[in-house]
C-alpha cells in the first residue's frame, strides 16, 4: 500500500487543474463578489484618502490590519461603509464624503486584501448569518461552534480570526478545492476488516490520527491497514444559498473569534 | 578481521611504542588524513577529508540494529535548532550548541567535562537561525566559528581561549555558522551573510596563532579571471557565502568548497552575468588558496539555489578507467559527477522535477527555461536537496542524500537596494500550496501537527547508483527531513526527518530495519563511534542529543 504514489499522480493532475480554476474562479462567483473594477479604483482612492494614517499596507493604525481584515470589531461591508462615511470620533478617523460607488471601490480594495488580481467577497450581517448557519444552510449539523454542535468536520468557533471573507467564501461555494489538506477525509480498513471513516486530524509517515464519524480520537499505524485513503474530495457540498444569505453567513463567521 | 580486532591490534601496537601519552591524545593532521583506520572516531565534520560519511565500524549490523537502546541524553541548554555536528575523539565528543557554547562530553555516558561560552557582538546578523554546525580538532585545539564572524581555538582539554581571530565584519552581517575544515597547520572557514550582499571568500588561520595564510574571495575582483561575469559594482556586495564544511584530497592537495547563492537573492535580472563563483564548486590548491578550477552549477541563479552541499569524493571506475571523482547532489535539483582533479563534468542528471532548466548541455551548463512570473519554479526555493550532508558507501557503490519532491514555489522579484549589513533579497517566494492560504513548509518545524501535508512536498532518501545517476531505489516519507546521511561497514544507513523519527536502513536495498520515536525534528546527520569496544550511534532530535548502542 502506498499512498504516497497514488496522491502524488492526483497531485501532479490537480496542479494542472488549479491554474485553470483560479482564471475560472472570478467569473463563476458572479455577484457573491465585488469587480476588479471596484478593487482598482479603490486601489487609487486608498492611495488618495486613507494611506496617510492607515499607511501603505494598511497596517499603521494600532489594532487594525485593513490588508488582512482584521478590524477591532468584525464588520459588515454596510457597517464598514457607515464607518467610513461618518468617521469614528473616538480614533479621530474623519468622516469621508464617499458616493456609493466610490464607498463599493473601497470596500472592494480592502476586502480584495489590497490585491488588484485579488477577490474581495461582499460580508453581511452576522446576524442573520447566525440564523442561516444554524437553520437553512445546514452548517451546524457537521460543524460546531462555542462548544455545541457536532465535532466530526472542524471547529468554527475561532475562524474568524484565522480566515480572511475571501478564503470563508472560497470554501463555502467549492469546498473540495479550498478544504486544507490536513483535513481531508480518510478511509482505513484495518487487517481485523474494521472499516473506519474519518477526518485527519495529523499524519506521518507510518502513523495516522484522526476523529472517525463517531467522534473517536483514533491514531492508526499504517502497517496495520490494509488499505488507507486519503479523500481528495469534501464530505462539504457547495452551498445553494443566495449571494446575499452568503455574504451573511461570512458575516457570522468572521464574528466567531474564539474566547475573547 | 573485524573492527574491533582490528582496533585491538592499533591498540597493542601503539601501546608498545614509547610514545608519551600527551601526544597519543592529540588529533595530528595525519590522523585526520588516515582516519580511516580508526573508525572508532569521528574525527572532522563529514567523518573523513573524503567526506564520505561512511564509517568502517560493523558491530551494530543488520541483523542485531534492532536491539539497539538509548545510552544516554544530553539537553540542550538553548532554545532552537539544533545542526552541530558532533566530533570524537578517544572517548571524548566536543559538541557545540546555540550560538557559540562548546561543550566537551564523556562519548559513553554524555557527562560534561567543561563548556565555554561564548558572548557574540549584540549586532551578529544571520537569515535563518543562530546555528553552529560544530568545531574542528587538530592537535589539542579545537576550533569554533562564531555568529560575529570570528574563529577561536580553545584548548581540547580544559576549554579556555587560546586565540581568536577576527574572520568578516560583524557590521556588514559576515557571520560564521559551519564547522571548520583543518588542513595541515591550518583552520579553513567560509563566511556567511549571502542574503545580507555580502562578498564571500574562504579564508586560511595558522592554527597556533590564528594569523591569516591565505584568503580567497568567492567573486573575483577587478583584473581577476572571472570579475567579468559582474556588471559595475555587483561584485562588492554580490553574496556567494560559504556556510558548509568543504572537503580535502590529500594527493592532490585541493580543498574544495561548495558556494552559495549570489546576492540580492531572487532578482537575477539586476545582476546581470553567471555571477562567478556563486552556485559553484572550488577547487583550491590547501596551501595558498589559489583556485585550481572550478565548476557553476547554476550560473545567474534567481532561485536561492546555493551550492553548499558537502564534495563528496569517491575513487571509482568511470567507463572501466579508475578515476578520481566527486559526486554532487545540487540543490538546484541535478546531480552531478565531476572529475575533481581536472573539473571536467562527466555526468549530470535530474533527480527530482525540474522546470527552470531543461537539461545540461555537455558541458554541465543548465539551459535555462525561466518560468512565467505568478507560475511556480520546481525544485523550490529549499531546494532538491540542501546542505544536508549525503553519504558515499564504497561496500554498496551507491550515494544517498535527502531530496525533497513535489515542492515547488512561486517566485516574485524586486529591486533591492544594498546597504551594509541589511537584508539584500531581491523579493521572495511563497510555497505552491494546494489551496488558498494552506499552511506550507517553513524552514523548520512549528508544530507537532503537520498541516501542510505531503501535497506541498515531501522528503525521499535516495540511494543513487552515480555510474547512471538513476536511483537504485528511494523510501518516500511523509513530511520533508534536513536530515542528513551515515552508512557503515555493516551495509547500514542511519538517517531522520522533521517528524523525528531515527531510522536505520539496510543501505543495499532500502529496507527499514529500525526506527525510533525521538519527539522533536532531526536535522543535521547522525555519526558513530566506538569507546571501549562498544560501538555508539549519536544523532540530534529537537533540543536533545541522543545515543543509541547495543544492550550490555
Amino acid at each position: 500500500m502506498r499512498p504516497c504514489i497514488l496522491l502524488s499522480a492526483l497531485w501532479l493532475c490537480f496542479f494542472s487543474l488549479l491554474a485553470v480554476f483560479e482564471e475560472g474562479m472570478a467569473q463563476s462567483l458572479g455577484d457573491h463578489q465585488y469587480t476588479s473594477a471596484d478593487i482598482e479604483a479603490g486601489a487609487r482612492l486608498y492611495a488618495a484618502e486613507c494611506a496617510l494614517c492607515h499607511g501603505p499596507t494598511g497596517d499603521l493604525v494600532d489594532g487594525v490590519d485593513l490588508r488582512l481584515g482584521q478590524f477591532r470589531q468584525p464588520l459588515s461591508d454596510f457597517a464598514l461603509r457607515q464607518l467610513i462615511t461618518t468617521g469614528l470620533a473616538e480614533a479621530r478617523m474623519p468622516g469621508f464624503d464617499f458616493d456609493s460607488t466610490e464607498l463599493d471601490s473601497i470596500v472592494a480594495f480592502i476586502r480584495s486584501g489590497f490585491d488588484p488580481d485579488g477577490i474581495a467577497a461582499r460580508v453581511g450581517n452576522a446576524g442573520r448569518g447566525r440564523a442561516l448557519f444554524e437553520g437553512k444552510g445546514g452548517c451546524a449539523l457537521c460543524h460546531r461552534v462555542n462548544g455545541r454542535g457536532p465535532r466530526t468536520a472542524p471547529d468554527l468557533s475561532y475562524i474568524g480570526a484565522i480566515r480572511t471573507p475571501t478564503a470563508l467564501q472560497r470554501i463555502l461555494l467549492d469546498p473540495e478545492t479550498a478544504i486544507l489538506p490536513i483535513n481531508r477525509p480518510v478511509r482505513a480498513v484495518t487487517r481485523a476488516g474494521e472499516i473506519i471513516n474519518g477526518r485527519r486530524l495529523n499524519e506521518d509517515t507510518y502513523t495516522v490520527q484522526l476523529i472517525d464519524s463517531e467522534e473517536r480520537l483514533r491514531s492508526l499505524l499504517k502497517e496495520d491497514l490494509v488499505e488507507f485513503q486519503v479523500s481528495r474530495s469534501s464530505t462539504m457540498e457547495p452551498t445553494t444559498l443566495s449571494s446575499k444569505e452568503i455574504a451573511d453567513v461570512i458575516g457570522y463567521l468572521l464574528s466567531l473569534r474564539g474566547l475573547q | 578481521m573485524n573492527t574491533t580486532q582490528r582496533g585491538m591490534l592499533l591498540g597493542c601496537l601503539l601501546g608498545g611504542l614509547v610514545v608519551p601519552n600527551q601526544l597519543l591524545a592529540q588529533v595530528s593532521h595525519e590522523r585526520i588524513q588516515t582516519s580511516a583506520d580508526e573508525p572508532q572516531n569521528w574525527l572532522t565534520y563529514n567523518g573523513s577529508y573524503m567526506s564520505q560519511r561512511y564509517s568502517g565500524l560493523d558491530q551494530v549490523t543488520v541483523s542485531n540494529v534492532d536491539d539497539l537502546e538509548l545510552k544516554w541524553m544530553l539537553q540542550n541548554q538553548v532554545v532552537g535548532a539544533w545542526q552541530s555536528n558532533p566530533i570524537v575523539v578517544d572517548g571524548i565528543m566536543y559538541i557545540t550548541e546555540r550560538p557559540n557554547d562548546v561543550m566537551a562530553v564523556d562519548a559513553v555516558t554524555g557527562r560534561v567535562f567543561w563548556m565555554y561560552r561564548y558572548t557574540n557582538a549584540p549586532n551578529a546578523t544571520v537569515c535563518c537561525g543562530a546555528n553552529n554546525r560544530g568545531v574542528a580538532v587538530l592537535d589539542d585545539k579545537v576550533f569554533m566559528g562564531t555568529l560575529d564572524a570570528h574563529l577561536i581555538a580553545l584548548d581540547a582539554i580544559n576549554g579556555q581561549p587560546l586565540w581568536k581571530t577576527e574572520v568578516g565584519d560583524v557590521n556588514r552581517a559576515y557571520s560564521i555558522t559551519m564547522a571548520p575544515l583543518v588542513v595541515k597547520d591550518k583552520v579553513i572557514v567560509g563566511v556567511g551573510g549571502g542574503e545580507f550582499g555580502i562578498r564571500g571568500y574562504i579564508a586560511a588561520y595558522d592554527a597556533d596563532t590564528g594569523k591569516e595564510a591565505w584568503r580567497f574571495y568567492t567573486i573575483p575582483g577587478p583584473g581577476e579571471p572571472g570579475h567579468e561575469t559582474w556588471e559595475g559594482d555587483d561584485w562588492e556586495h554580490g553574496g556567494a557565502s560559504v556556510w558548509i564544511t568543504g572537503s580535502y584530497d590529500p594527493e592532490l592537495n585541493l580543498t574544495y568548497w561548495g558556494v552559495g547563492n549570489p546576492g540580492p537573492d531572487w532578482n537575477a535580472d539586476q545582476r546581470p552575468g553567471d555571477n562567478l563563483y556563486s552556485d559553484t564548486v572550488v577547487a583550491l590548491d590547501a596551501d595558498t588558496g589559489e583556485l585550481k578550477w572550478h565548476f557553476q552549477f547554476t550560473p545567474n541563479d534567481g532561485y536561492d539555489y546555493d551550492s553548499v552541499q558537502v564534495p563528496v569524493l569517491v575513487d571509482m571506475d568511470w567507463d572501466g578507467v579508475p578515476r578520481n571523482l566527486m559526486l554532487w547532489a545540487n540543490r538546484n535539483g541535478y546531480f552531478y559527477v565531476l572529475d575533481r582533479v581536472t573539473g571536467e563534468f562527466l555526468l549530470g542528471k535530474p533527480f527530482v522535477k525540474v522546470n527552470w532548466s531543461s537539461g545540461l548541455d555537455e558541458n554541465g551548463r543548465p539551459i535555462p527555461t525561466p518560468q512565467p512570473e505568478g507560475s511556480p519554479t520546481w525544485p523550490g526555493n529549499q531546494g532538491g536537496t540542501n546542505w544536508y550532508p549525503p553519504s558515499y558507501s564504497p561496500r554498496t557503490g551507491l550515494f544517498y542524500f535527502l531530496a525533497w519532491e513535489d515542492y515547488a514555489t512561486i517566485y516574485r522579484k524586486e529591486v533591492s537596494e544594498y546597504e551594509p549589513g541589511r537584508p539584500y533579497l531581491g523579493g521572495g517566494f511563497r510555497v505552491l500550496a494546494p489551496a488558498p492560504g494552506a499552511p506550507t513548509i517553513g524552514i523548520g518545524r512549528s508544530s507537532p501537527i503537520n498541516n501542510w501535508t505531503d501535497e506541498v512536498g515531501h522528503g525521499a532518501v535516495i540511494a543513487l547508483d552515480p555510474r547512471t545517476a538513476e536511483p537504485r531505489w528511494k523510501l518516500d516519507q511523509f513530511d520533508v527531513s534536513d536530515s542528513g546521511m551515515l552508512t557503515t561497514a555493516s551495509d547500514l544507513l542511519f538517517t531522520g526527518g522533521r517528524e523525528g523519527y531515527f531510522h536505520a536502513i539496510d543501505a543495499r536495498n532500502g529496507k527499514l530495519l529500525w526506527k525510533a520515536s525521538l519527539g522533536a525534528q532531526i536535522v543535521m546527520a547522525p555519526v558513530t563511534f566506538m569507546v571501549n569496544g562498544r560501538q555508539y550511534v549519536s544523532v540530534i532530535s529537537g533540543h536533545t542529543l541522543v545515543t543509541f548502542g547495543l544492550p550490555g
